[in-house]
C-alpha cells in the first residue's frame, strides 16, 4: 500500500481531515478518563468489608418512652432475635461497616500519651459479634460472656479487653505482635488486646483509616441501637421480612425508621455506594454515546468523500486497480487520520487527567487505560469506515467514462 | 428573503435525512447532557435564601485548647453552649439565633399509628424572622417562651399532614420525645437548599418538621442530632452538654450593611480577646464572619462529582459540535455545484452564506427542542435517585431559554466554517465540471 498518494489526497481535504482527527482526539481523551473513573468507582463499590456479607440483616432501632435504663430492653430484644427460627446469631451494636455513622477515637500505646495516636473506629458488641459478622480471628481469642459490661452515656467506652483488626495492630505496634499488649483509649485507662481479626472496615466510606477497627465487649446504654443478625443459609429473606414483627411483638415502644430501618447487607452496601454507582453508570453511558457519535461522524464524512471521488475511483479501477486496492485505500486513509487523532488524544487525555488530578483529587491515569482507549478508537475508526469503503470498492470502472 | 432561505434549507435538509438526523441528534445529546448537569449544579450551588442571604452571617472563632494547634487549622463551624449563650445575650446584631438539630420520636394519639421519628430543630425565637419561614397557621414563639421554657412547638407541613390531615392544628398537642408540646404554628412546605444553617445533618437534607424552643428542648433533654466536636476533657455526656468543652450548636446573626458587619466583627474580636484573657480560650484571636454564600463556598458544600459531571458533559458537547461541523462540511460541500449555479446566476457570496447559515440554524433549533427532551428525561432519571440532593433538580425558565439560545448559537458556529468554505469556491470551476 502506498501511503504517499493518500497523504497528498488528504492535503486537499484539510478541513475534513482535521475535524475527524480532532474528534477522535477529544473522544479518546474523554473516554480514557471516563473509563478510568468507572474503574475507580467500581473498585470502591466492590471494596470488601472483611465480613461475610451474605445472610446478614441489619436493623436500626430507636426506643421510645423514657425508661431509666435501656440495657434490659436490649438484652430482651437480642434474645428474641436469637430465638427466631431462621437466625443463626445476632448482637447489638452502635455501628458496623458501611453504616456511614459511628464512633471513632485515637488510641495511645502509652498511658499519658498526648494527641496524634492511631485513629480507630469503635464497634460495641459481645461474644457473638465475630460469628455474626463472619470475620476471621487470626490470633488470640474471642470475648467471653462474663467480659461484656454496660456503660452509660456519661462514661467513656473503656473495656478491659478489646479485639482489634490486623491493620490497626500493625499500626499500633509495628514489627511486633500486638497480642496481649496494652493500649489506651482514654488517658491512663488500659485495655488489653486479646484478639486480632484479619480484616474489618470502619462505618465510613471515605475515612483514611478504613481498616482500623476496635471491637469492644460493651452494651451502650442508649435509646439508639443497631441489631446485626446472621440468618441461616437460605433464610435471609424470611428473617428480613419477619424481624420487624418479632421486635414489635416484644414491645411497640420503638421506632424502626421507614428508610434504613430493616436492611439486608446487600441493601446496606447499595445505599452506601449509591453515588459511586450512579457516577459509574453515568460515565459508561457517556462513553458509549460518545463512541457512537464519533463512529457516526466518521461514517458520514467518509461516505461524503466516497461520493465526491466516484469518478477518480472509476478511473483507478479502469486503470487496473482491484476492488481490494480501493477498499484498503480508504481503510488506510482512515487509519492514518485516526492515528494522528490518537497521538493528539493521548496528550489530551494525560493533560485532562493532570487537571482532574489537581481539581478533583483523582488518581493518576494508568497507561493501560490510554492503551485500551487507543485500541478502541483505532478499531472504531476502521469499523466505521468499512461500510463506506466497501461501497467505494463496488464503484464500477464505467464511472470513469460517465459525464465526460 | 428569509422565507426563501427557509424553504431552500428545509428542502435541502429533507434531501439527506440521515445526515440531518445525525446532526440534530448529536446537538441534542450534547446540549441535553450539558443542561442536565448544569441544572443539577445550579440547584446544588443555589442560594438557600434568595434576597436575604447577604445579610445572614455566621460568626466563627476558635475556643479550643492548645493541643494540636496550628495556625492553618480551620475554625470550627459550631459553638459551645457557653459561647453561644454569651453571644446571644449580648444582642449585638439585629437578630441572632442559637440552635441545634434533633431527631424526636413522635407518639401519635391514635394508637393505630406506630411511633415515628421526625427531624427536629431546637432554636431560639429569631429563627423564624431571620430565615423567613412561611407560616400557614398560627405564629412563631417569642423571647418570652424562650425565657420560660414553654412547652410549645411549630410543626412543618408534612408532620401536620401526617398527624392532623393538614387541618389547622394550632392549639392541639404533639407528643415528642415523651413531652407534650402545644402547637402554636404550622409552616408551609419549606426547604432551604443547601441546608446552610446546619450542614452537620446533611448538606441537602429535608427541612426540620418539628421546631421547639432550645431552652425547652434542653430542659426536657429532647434527643439531639448532628455533629459534635470535643477537646480536652470534653465528653458528649447528655446531662452536662451545657458545660462541656464541645462545639455542638449553630449560631447565626443578621446584619445590614458594611458598618454593622464591621462593628460586629470588632465586637467578636473583643469577645475572643476577653475570653483569652480570662483563660477560657487558649488560641490566638482569629475570627471570621462569612455570609451564607461565602460560608457554603468555603465548606465545599457542592459535591465535586457534580462539577466533574458538568465538565465531562461540556467535553461531550464539544465532541458533538466538532462532529456536527464535520457533517455540515460534508453536507455543504456536496452542494458545491448548486452553489456554483446560484453564484453564476447572480447570488452574492453573502446571500449564499446567509442561506447556508439558515440551514444550520434550523438544525440548531431542532437540536434544541430534542435536547430539551433529553434534559427533561435526564432530570427525571436524576429525581428518581433516592439521594436527597438531586430531588430538587428542575429546569427553570432561564435554563430553558438558555437551552435554545446555546443550541442555535452552537449550530451557527458549527455551520460557519463549512459555509465559508463553500462560498469561497469559484463558481466557474463548478459549472465547468457539470
Amino acid at each position: 500500500m502506498q501511503i504517499k498518494p493518500i497523504l497528498s489526497a488528504l492535503r486537499r481535504h484539510k478541513a475534513g481531515t482535521i475535524l475527524i482527527a480532532l474528534q477522535i482526539a477529544l473522544t479518546l481523551a474523554i473516554v480514557c478518563n471516563a473509563l478510568f473513573i468507572v474503574h475507580e468507582r467500581l473498585d470502591r463499590v466492590n471494596r470488601p468489608t472483611g465480613m461475610n456479607e451474605s445472610n446478614v440483616v441489619a436493623v436500626q432501632n430507636l426506643y421510645v418512652g423514657s425508661p431509666s435504663t435501656y440495657v434490659p430492653l436490649m438484652k430482651t430484644d437480642i434474645q428474641a432475635i436469637r430465638s427466631m427460627p431462621g437466625v443463626e446469631d445476632a448482637y447489638v451494636t452502635n455501628a458496623f461497616p458501611l453504616r456511614r455513622g459511628g464512633w471513632s477515637t485515637s488510641i495511645q500505646t502509652k498511658p499519658d500519651g498526648t494527641k496524634n495516636g492511631v485513629q480507630s473506629a469503635l464497634y460495641f458488641g459481645d461474644e457473638h459479634t465475630l460469628a455474626t459478622l463472619g470475620v476471621k480471628l487470626i490470633a488470640g481469642r474471642n470475648f467471653s460472656a462474663s467480659e461484656v459490661t454496660a456503660f452509660e452515656r456519661d462514661q467513656q467506652p473503656v473495656p478491659a479487653q478489646v479485639i482489634v483488626t490486623k491493620a490497626l495492630a500493625e499500626k499500633l505496634f509495628p514489627g511486633e505482635s500486638a497480642l496481649g499488649k496494652t493500649v489506651y483509649y482514654v488517658k491512663g485507662r488500659p485495655s488489653i488486646i486479646i484478639g486480632i481479626v484479619e480484616k474489618l472496615t470502619v462505618p465510613w466510606i471515605d475515612a483514611d483509616f478504613i481498616d482500623n477497627v476496635s471491637i469492644m465487649p460493651l452494651f451502650f446504654n442508649s435509646s439508639y441501637q443497631h441489631f446485626v443478625v446472621r440468618a441461616k443459609q437460605g433464610q435471609q429473606d424470611a428473617v428480613y421480612k419477619s424481624i420487624a414483627n418479632t421486635l414489635y411483638g416484644v414491645s411497640r415502644m420503638r421506632v424502626l425508621p421507614e428508610r434504613y430501618g430493616v436492611r439486608t447487607f446487600d441493601m446496606v452496601r447499595k445505599d452506601a455506594y449509591e453515588a459511586d454507582r450512579g457516577m459509574a453508570v453515568l460515565m459508561s453511558v457517556v462513553c458509549g454515546v460518545l463512541l457512537a457519535i464519533t463512529a457516526a461522524g466518521i461514517v458520514g464524512l467518509s461516505s461524503f468523500w466516497v461520493g465526491q471521488r466516484r469518478k477518480q475511483i472509476g478511473v483507478r479501477r479502469a486503470l487496473g486497480a482491484r476492488r481490494s486496492d480501493i477498499l484498503s485505500y480508504f481503510m488506510t486513509e482512515n487509519f492514518l487520520i485516526a492515528l494522528s487523532g490518537v497521538v493528539v488524544g493521548v496528550v489530551l487525555a494525560l493533560g485532562m487527567n493532570q487537571w482532574m488530578f489537581t481539581q478533583f483529587e483523582m488518581e493518576r491515569l494508568s497507561f493501560t487505560y490510554v492503551l485500551v482507549g487507543v485500541v478502541i478508537l483505532l478499531g472504531l475508526g476502521q469499523a466505521a469506515v468499512f461500510a463506506p469503503a466497501l461501497r467505494a470498492s463496488r464503484v464500477s470502472p464505467v464511472e470513469a467514462t460517465r459525464s465526460v | 428573503m428569509f422565507g426563501y432561505y427557509l424553504e431552500l434549507a428545509l428542502r435541502s435538509l429533507r434531501r439527506s435525512r440521515a445526515l440531518t438526523a445525525l446532526m440534530i441528534i448529536a446537538i441534542a445529546l450534547g446540549i441535553g447532557a450539558s443542561m442536565t448537569t448544569l441544572t443539577v449544579l445550579h440547584v446544588l450551588s443555589g442560594d438557600p435564601l434568595p434576597g436575604s442571604s447577604g445579610s445572614i452571617f455566621i460568626p466563627r472563632f476558635d475556643p479550643r485548647d492548645k493541643d494540636g494547634f496550628e495556625p492553618s487549622v480551620a475554625l470550627p463551624t459550631q459553638v459551645t453552649w457557653i459561647d453561644g449563650n454569651n453571644l446571644l445575650k449580648a444582642r449585638r446584631a439585629q437578630r441572632q439565633v442559637l440552635m441545634v438539630g434533633g431527631a424526636a420520636p413522635v407518639q401519635p394519639d391514635d394508637p393505630a399509628i406506630d411511633p415515628f421519628i421526625v427531624p427536629a430543630r431546637y432554636a431560639t425565637a429569631d429563627f423564624f424572622a431571620m430565615f423567613q419561614t412561611p407560616f400557614r397557621y398560627g405564629q412563631p414563639w417569642g423571647a418570652a417562651e424562650d425565657e420560660s421554657r414553654a412547652r410549645v412547638a411549630v410543626i412543618g407541613a408534612e408532620l401536620n399532614d401526617r398527624l392532623f390531615h393538614g387541618e389547622n392544628s394550632v392549639g392541639r398537642t404533639v407528643r415528642a420525645g415523651g413531652v407534650d408540646l402545644r402547637i402554636i404554628g404550622v409552616l408551609n412546605p419549606w426547604r432551604p437548599s443547601p441546608h446552610f444553617f446546619d450542614l452537620t445533618v446533611g448538606s441537602y437534607g429535608s427541612s426540620e418538621d418539628l421546631l421547639v424552643p432550645l431552652s425547652t428542648a434542653r430542659s426536657q433533654l429532647l434527643p439531639r442530632n448532628g455533629g459534635i466536636s470535643c477537646w480536652g476533657k470534653g465528653s458528649s455526656d447528655e446531662a452536662n452538654m451545657e458545660s462541656a468543652e464541645c462545639t455542638w450548636l449553630q449560631f447565626w446573626v443578621q446584619l445590614h450593611g458594611a458598618a454593622e458587619v464591621a462593628a460586629y466583627r470588632q465586637f467578636l474580636d473583643g469577645y475572643v480577646a476577653e475570653q483569652l484573657k480570662s483563660g477560657r480560650f487558649q488560641r490566638p484571636v482569629n475570627t471570621d464572619l462569612p455570609d451564607v454564600m461565602r460560608f457554603l463556598d468555603e465548606q465545599h458544600v457542592v459535591p465535586s462529582d457534580a462539577r466533574l459531571q458538568v465538565w465531562l458533559s461540556l467535553g461531550f458537547f464539544v465532541v458533538c459540535l466538532v462532529n456536527t461541523v464535520g457533517l455540515m462540511l460534508a453536507k455543504f460541500m456536496r452542494r458545491a455545484g448548486e452553489v456554483g449555479v446560484r453564484r453564476a446566476l447572480g447570488a452574492s457570496r453573502r446571500s449564499v452564506f446567509m442561506q447556508l447559515l439558515t440551514e444550520a440554524a434550523i438544525v440548531g433549533l431542532a437540536g434544541g427542542v430534542l435536547g430539551l427532551g433529553v434534559a427533561l428525561l435526564g432530570l427525571s432519571i436524576i429525581r428518581m435517585q433516592p439521594g436527597a440532593a438531586a430531588q430538587l433538580a428542575h429546569l427553570d425558565l432561564a435554563m430553558l431559554g438558555m437551552t435554545f439560545v446555546v443550541s442555535i448559537l452552537a449550530a451557527l458556529a458549527a455551520g460557519m466554517l463549512p459555509a465559508w468554505r463553500v462560498c469561497r469556491i469559484a463558481p466557474a470551476l463548478q459549472i465547468k465540471s457539470q
